[in-house]
């Protein structure tokens, strides 16, 4: 068993900005991730960093700003912490040798971007994500921090108090790719999750293929509420094949999209009469949609983002990037041909319900980055916003996993006195979420039964995932996991999308529903325990099932349209009785719903929800 | 299962190694980008001529692929697999291989995360040459499409090799802000940088580790100590950053003249030939040798 104070499950920017956290706070702290750190989908990012660094700007301007995205589901402390915290937490990045862009003062380049009040979008190139993460990698070998990589985490080790509020974390339990050993880690003050989003719920995102939800089905699983999971932000163009990003940076400078008959629809057909192009993510990707839907997509998928009016000059200057993306991945030449592009799964704003400090309901037990939910996004998070949440917060999080005292936090987790509980029926049996693999002999493995000691608890862990590994690996036929992923995936796109409705959320729970049934006969067919990338994909698809019925869940319950969450019955935000977060408990397997009203009230104001329009 | 088995003899021996390119001279040349804008739009003519001749239209893609699994029988001996994958426009070797281990074998073992060249874990040698999965349209190249792990590396399993050596020799570079005394950055004071020494950097800064160099270069090949063409553009991008200051400087440019350090390299130009991130590594390499000579002149 291995044995430090701090475990950091995931190493994109979270997670080594967690892990640093925890080094400076005198802790001993290791990450375990399923990829090296440089590998970690935050490279990914293009955008930049907000945060309020010059005169005319200040935290303020910033938390509003968030407030108005998040259309006022975001909580005002977590909102504030982040408006606050990421002007020191970038200048920092900068003093760590952060290649950002630079203007002529030789101070660092910010620019505008969607729903900012002022240009606080710090970047580096249209890299920024690259060069957060490798500057923050190069951190972490400088303090010579321990990487377990390539070790994939299965499970917490997590005692079994009947209440989840009552329960403690004390480690994990990870299976290394290479050798194919399953060992404990034993975490003496906390484990933080930094596993990053689960975009492969769906069949078309820009996420990785490593972007599987781990982080989340796993705290869910042992007692922790997914909150907000019903909101998705689809980023309006993506690639068709492979959904790579078309950078929003196209519309800035001017491209138009088109349908099949050559309309600009966005103005033609009345979507949006004076932003059009450039009016937000959520409603250029329903009118796309809107134009497929109704039998004016090319090909019936997508439609044409053309910037050959711009001149190669232009592209070229600014855009370059993009035309090598666009040859690189679609075969298109952008010079010379419109670029095809469909809405495509980008970002969870929901996610593990933390505090400010990171923490959940549960003792020792963390999350930060997309994984977590302080809530600083809402129901739509603005661009640029994820990035400082990554380094804010995942300071945060390694910082009172050391011990340090961040001060109380204003934000509750766990079911507790302050939440509503209608106790509503379900139109549908939410997918019996406990539903045993075959051969397993136990209902829900997680979580379950008191151990006296940590480390007792941390072996019962490992010989549970041991089990099911051989489990697993023991079984000559039945159905195969992406078999299984595809089916969720399908379903996922074509009814927990952009357009939602009653009837096509239910239908994806059924198909939720006998993916789990058909996961009970899984097998893996790799024999190998060498790299046996078959065994990984087979769990994580587990965890792609647990983490998709929470976002379907949401998506039913919630009847408004607010933000990404679009609802054909109530096509308008209602705040009297929505301004409230979504919370999804794994209850002894079976999935409880109950909300927690939004914190509106800041450290010396309070937001007074009002029409977002731009 | 589609796959049938294969001879590895039975294949044609493909050149390890990369040509040198014919032009060394890098004054006379337009910029990497424009080069590398050339180069698409003659690879994009052609595949269009590929494409209209129909060769690829309800066509398969034909895939050669190396095995190896040290533990599994019938694999111990490294051979190669057939898969025939549907073609489609825009279709990428790692659309390819993901096809093949979804819908035929589920054993076939390769890294991949991101597909959009930004991870590195993809790093095949591909038609004989080092290349990402994910950037490299099957329509680019010959059939049969031949996948192998990179040269040079110890195969783990399948397309899967030993990455740690290469990581020790990044690390070995320090490749880390070295300064203790950053001003306290609540006082949000930022280090000043010129737009010219960002510029200076910027290429040497878009390194994504996926290997390709290190796996193109005969040097790295038969010296393992090599620190390699990645490691050292590593150095470059902190040696060349004027927010060091001059000591550390020395310190780094001391680490690279070592006996495994820049002198080591030939100009080959076979790692700048392979980079998916079009790093004018060779040049790097050059210039580092160059300051090592001024650093040494100072001290004489």
């Amino acid at each position: 068993m291995y044995e430090h104070d701090v475990i950091v499950v995931g190493a994109g920017g979270a997670g080594l900005r967690a892990a640093i956290g925890a080094h400076e706070a005198g802790a001993d702290v290791a990450m375990v991730s399923k990829l090296h750190p440089v590998r970690s989908h935050t490279g990914a990012a293009e955008g930049g960093i907000n945060a309020a660094l010059r005169e005319g700007d200040d935290w303020e301007l910033h938390a509003y700003d968030t407030m108005k995205g998040s259309d006022y589901l975001g909580d005002a402390p977590a909102i504030e912490t982040l408006a606050q915290d990421a002007p020191e937490d970038t200048i920092r990045l900068e003093h760590w040798g952060m290649p950002f862009s630079r203007e002529d003062d030789g101070r660092v380049s910010q620019r505008p971007f969607g729903g900012l009040s002022f240009p606080r979008t710090t970047y580096a190139g249209a890299e920024t994500g690259h060069h957060l993460l490798h500057t923050l990698y190069e951190q972490v070998v400088k303090r010579g921090i321990q990487v377990y990589d390539e070790w994939y985490v299965m499970n917490l080790a997590v005692s079994g108090e009947a209440d989840p509020n009552d329960r403690s974390c004390h480690g994990v339990v990870a299976y290394d790719v290479q050798s194919g050993g399953v060992e404990g880690f034993r975490a003496r003050d906390g484990v933080i999750l930094a596993t990053g989003g689960p975009g492969q719920a769906f069949d078309h995102t820009t996420n990785a293929v490593s972007c599987t939800g781990d982080g989340n089905a796993m705290a869910y699983r042992a007692g922790v509420p997914m909150e907000d999971m019903e909101f998705v932000q689809f980023h309006p163009t993506t690639l068709p094949s492979t959904g790579v990003l078309i950078s929003e940076g196209v519309r800035g400078e001017g491209g138009i999209l088109y349908n099949e008959g050559g309309e600009r629809f966005m103005f033609e057909r009345g979507y949006a009469n004076n932003d059009g192009e450039l009016a937000s993510r959520d409603v250029v990707s329903r009118a796309e949609l809107t134009e497929v839907n109704e039998g004016r997509g090319i090909e019936d998928e997508y439609v044409h983002l053309d910037m050959r009016h711009l001149g190669s000059e232009r592209i070229l200057d600014r855009l370059e990037n993009i035309l090598h993306l666009a040859e690189d991945f679609e075969g298109v030449d952008g010079l010379v041909e419109p670029m095809p592009v469909k809405p495509g799964q980008h970002y969870e704003m929901g996610g593990i319900e933390t505090d400010e400090n990171g923490q959940t309901c549960i003792d020792g037990l963390y999350a930060a980055g997309e994984c977590a939910c302080v809530s600083v996004h809402g129901a739509n998070r603005l661009g640029g916003n994820a990035l400082p949440e990554l380094v804010v917060f995942g300071k945060r999080a390694g910082r009172h996993a050391a011990g340090e005292d961040l001060g109380a936090p204003e934000i509750e987790t766990g079911y507790g006195d302050d939440v509503e509980d209608e106790g509503m029926e379900l139109p549908v049996t939410p997918g019996e979420a406990g539903l045993p693999e075959r051969g397993s002999g136990e209902a829900v493995a997680d979580g379950a039964g008191a151990v006296a000691d940590a480390e007792g608890l941390v072996e019962r862990a490992v010989d549970r995932e041991r089990e099911r590994v051989e489990r697993l690996m023991g079984r000559d036929d039945g159905v195969q996991h992406a078999e299984i992923r595809a089916k969720l995936q399908q379903a996922m796109t074509a009814d927990v999308n952009v357009f939602r409705n009653r009837e096509g959320v239910e239908r994806a729970l059924e198909t939720i529903r006998e993916c789990r049934e058909e996961y009970r006969d899984v097998y893996v067919d790799d024999p190998s325990r060498t790299f046996n990338t078959d065994l990984q994909q087979t769990i994580e698809t587990r965890n792609l099932i647990d983490v998709a019925e929470t976002i379907a869940l949401g998506a039913l319950v919630r009847n408004e349209f607010r933000g990404a969450h679009w609802r054909q019955e109530n096509q308008e935000r209602d705040d009297d009785e929505w301004l409230k977060h979504t919370l999804i408990s794994w209850n002894g397997g079976k999935p409880s719903i109950w909300y927690r009203p939004v914190i509106l009230e800041g450290q010396d104001k309070t937001y007074e929800p009002k029409t977002r329009s731009y | 299962m589609s796959t049938q088995q294969e001879s590895v003899e039975s294949e044609p021996e493909e050149p390890e190694s990369q040509e040198v390119p014919e032009d060394q001279e890098m004054s006379g040349l337009a910029s990497p980008q424009q080069e590398r804008l050339q180069r698409k739009q003659a690879a994009l003519e052609e595949r269009e001529r590929a494409e209209s001749d129909h060769d690829m239209d309800d066509d398969r893609v034909h895939l050669k692929v190396f095995r190896y699994d040290p533990e599994v029988e019938g694999k111990q001996e490294p051979r190669f697999d057939d898969f025939h994958v549907p073609f489609e426009r825009g279709m990428t070797v790692l659309d390819a291989l993901i096809y093949a281990r979804d819908e035929f074998d589920s054993s076939l073992t390769f890294r991949h995360s991101c597909r959009q060249a930004i991870c590195g874990s993809d790093a095949f040698f591909i038609n004989g040459r080092q290349r990402l999965g994910c950037k490299t349209q099957i329509a680019d190249l010959d059939q049969p499409v031949r996948v192998e792990p990179l040269p040079h590396q110890e195969a783990v399993k399948d397309l899967v090799v030993e990455m740690e050596h290469f990581y020790d020799q990044m690390h070995a570079v320090e490749p880390y802000f070295q300064d203790e005394e950053t001003p306290d950055a609540s006082e949000l004071d930022e280090q000043r940088q010129s737009r010219e020494n960002r510029e200076k950097v910027k290429m040497s800064t878009r390194c994504i580790w996926c290997g390709a160099c290190m796996s193109s270069c005969n040097i790295a090949a038969g010296d393992n100590e090599y620190l390699g063409p990645a490691a050292i553009n590593k150095a470059y991008r902190f040696a060349m950053d004027d927010r060091e200051d001059e000591e550390i400087k020395e310190h780094r440019l001391r680490i690279l003249e070592q006996e495994h350090g820049v002198w080591r390299c030939q100009t080959q130009f076979s790692c700048t030939e392979v980079c998916p991130k079009d790093i004018p590594l060779t040049e790097h390499i050059q210039e580092l040798k160059r300051e090592a000579v001024k650093k040494n002149l100072k001290f004489w």
